[in-house]
């Protein structure tokens, strides 16, 4: 039996305050408050006129902070898609493992969750850097594979070059995708997990391969899964400061590292504020664009 | 300015230290706020850098005076003026550094002291008892000082051709270290230096500088590996890069942990930053009168002797100075030559204008 809300009001009350007044204090007010700066004024160092000026708007807008945006959501959109290359399998075999197993599965998944961020940052860096793990393996297979041409007369390879691997865009994106991987499998896996199964048996048994089955009949029916694993894969990836911060070289810096520098050593709250809010307004619009594929999805289902 | 000041530089520690020091100062905040309003036993409240005081100096002040140290920790100026900017949650002793010194004091965050209430200032070098950036030295008192200078891996800058890296054309102007460097991601100090290397002096840089030197790093930016978040002497020390801008004294502690001797420090013959953490009441201070007796016992002989062997900062204070073994006297990393010295400056603090200035700077150079 089925009962709305009007029937239990104070029930619902009694529920509902505490969560929403969390959300007010903690969330809405100093949201209101940054969104409030970014329509102020310095007006000396700590404080602030609220003029309802545009300016720091305009000058969000300026060109050099657009392509900064810009950077920000192709490095992110690029983190994204080799999650979902990569988390897809990965689902895809934790749904299909037996019962134990899965739990197992899961739980590695989760396991980095129990760890800092930082740390595993640092851990990343350990493993990257010239003097890591990833370059004295090669240097060991490079030394071998050296004396096995000396052993069969050949010439010896050269001396070994550590790989570069750390300080460049692509240790940013590695360290993305390392980090949100388990943002995309999860509810990949709780997408896949749900399917009906003799759907897929059906398309074995009319004569599709393994690979088209999963193009033809998995791939639809987990595209809400797929939609949120993107969204919430793609939203802190575009958002990402640590990371870019410790990986990234020269050229790596993204919008949430300007935006850090302005309420810090800029000390601009209101410029900060306004960039802050351009980019809220770019992850609603990721919002938007998720819900819409949702609803074309639950329309075909 | 002095972030990472740690003892043994020879790990990538200093940073997580950082982040550590900046948790820690977020949990103790409740506590703090909880002392300084019930304002009832005597305690003095020190924020501080990390590793930034001897290992018994606050129980000796507890001994001394019966008055205990509740020491929290910053990791950046910023922080602390962040922290500080909404109103002072009760801190009683503050260590910014010079610019901010200026910058507090115009914001009417840190208050006048009472030079009565500190008889040893008397300690102290005669070139440190007046400041620019504090004239009078009416609110603050000087703790350390620092400079920014190149740090290097002795052996690859020999095999480069430069045994001593000692202009800062390597790390602005030039390609010798291609990839092999890192420079500091402070806008200001790295903008500064670039008007040193261009021989102008640091303060008050013209327009036309600020645009030649945003070129001249947009130039030498493919020759740059990575701007560093002060943890250079890791860089340098897990052999990521081979020259690096640095402080002195975080180059002092890198040299003197193991496998240290393969570097060195110099700094530049065209001159450099110099720095001064120095010690101040911010406004507000629940405990005013033990604050003041705090930055008096900090300036005291012994006890500043028993800081700078842990710290390895050079020192303002002549007494210790006397103090100190002669291992640490003619440091030329801690003290450098005098003729470099008489070239450098101190770094004004220009207004907020400036500041957002120098940042924008450095992110259209991160961008191009």
């Amino acid at each position: 039996m089925e009962q709305t809300w009007k029937q239990a009001k104070a029930a619902f009350a009694a529920i509902a305050v505490p969560p929403i007044g969390w959300l007010l204090l903690f969330f809405l007010i100093p949201l209101a408050v940054i969104w409030a700066y970014s329509f102020g004024e310095n007006t000396g160092p700590i404080t602030i006129d609220f003029t309802g000026t545009f300016a720091n708007y305009a000058r969000a807008l300026e060109p050099l902070y657009l392509e900064i945006f810009w950077k920000s959501i192709i490095v992110a959109a690029l983190t994204t898609l080799l999650c979902l290359v990569i988390g897809f399998p990965v689902a895809l075999a934790i749904a299909f493992a037996s019962p134990k197993t899965k739990a197992w599965l899961l739980l590695l998944i989760m396991l980095p969750f129990w760890t800092n961020l930082l740390i595993r940052t640092f851990a990343l860096i350990a493993v990257l850097r010239e003097n890591g793990y990833v370059n004295f393996a090669l240097e060991w297979l490079w030394n071998n594979a050296s004396g096995l041409m000396t052993l069969v007369g050949l010439q010896p390879l050269g001396e070994f070059e550590p790989l570069t691997l750390l300080y460049n865009n692509t240790a940013v994106v590695i360290g993305l995708v390392y980090v949100h991987l388990p943002f995309m499998v999860l509810p990949l896996y709780s997408a896949l997990d749900r399917m009906d199964r003799s759907l897929m048996e059906a398309s074995l048994d009319l004569g599709a391969g393994h690979l088209r089955t999963i193009w033809a009949v998995v791939v639809p029916l987990a595209a809400p899964g797929i939609a949120s694993g993107i969204l919430i894969t793609f939203i802190p990836a575009l958002g990402a400061y640590l990371t870019p911060d410790l990986l990234g070289g020269t050229d790596s810096q993204m919008i949430a590292n300007v935006i850090e520098r302005q309420f810090k050593r800029a000390n601009d709250w209101p410029f900060g504020a306004a960039l802050s809010f351009l980019l809220m307004y770019l992850t609603f619009i990721a919002i938007a664009v998720q819900a819409l594929v949702q609803k074309r999805a639950e329309r075909r289902g | 300015m002095a972030k990472g000041k740690y003892r043994s530089g020879a790990s990538r520690r200093s940073l997580l230290q950082q982040f550590g020091a900046a948790a820690i100062g977020i949990s103790f905040s409740g506590s703090l706020s909880a002392c300084g309003q019930g304002g009832g036993g005597r305690v003095v409240n020190f924020y501080n850098w990390d590793t930034y005081i001897g290992p018994t100096t606050l129980a000796d002040f507890q001994a001394a005076t019966d008055v205990p140290v509740n020491m929290t920790l910053f990791a950046t100026n910023d922080e602390l003026f962040a922290r500080l900017r909404a109103g002072n949650p009760g801190f009683d002793v503050i260590v910014p550094s010079n610019e901010f010194v200026t910058r507090m004091s115009q914001a009417q965050m840190i208050q006048e002291l009472d030079h009565s209430k500190i008889p040893n200032k008397a300690n102290l070098l005669p070139e440190f008892q007046d400041a620019a950036f504090d004239p009078g030295r009416r609110y603050s008192m000087p703790y350390t000082w620092l400079v920014l200078g190149i740090g290097y891996n002795k052996e690859a800058a020999a095999a480069k051709g430069v045994p001593r890296p000692d202009s800062w054309k390597y790390l602005f102007d030039d390609g010798t270290f291609h990839q092999r460097m890192a420079l500091l991601s402070e806008s200001a100090d790295l903008i500064r230096l670039c008007a040193k290397y261009q021989g102008i002096s640091l303060n008050n840089i013209p327009a036309s500088n600020l645009t030649s030197i945003e070129q001249m790093l947009i130039r030498q930016k493919p020759h740059i590996k990575a701007f560093h978040e002060d943890d250079g002497q890791d860089l340098l020390a897990s052999g990521e890069i081979d020259i690096v801008l640095e402080y002195n004294g975080d180059m002092a502690q890198l040299m003197s942990a193991e496998g240290g001797d393969r570097f060195d420090f110099v700094v530049p013959k065209e001159g450099t930053l110099i720095n001064s953490d120095c010690l101040a009441i911010p406004t507000g201070a629940p405990h005013l009168d033990d604050a003041h007796a705090f930055i008096n016992y900090l300036l005291d002989p012994e006890a500043g002797q028993k800081i700078t062997e842990e710290i390895q900062y050079p020192t303002p204070n002549a007494r210790v100075r006397d103090l100190m073994p002669e291992s640490y006297k003619n440091n030329p990393v801690i003290f450098p030559p005098a003729d470099v010295m008489a070239k450098s400056e101190y770094g004004a603090f220009e207004g907020d204008e400036k500041a957002r200035q120098f940042e924008e700077i450095f992110t259209r150079v991160s961008a191009a």
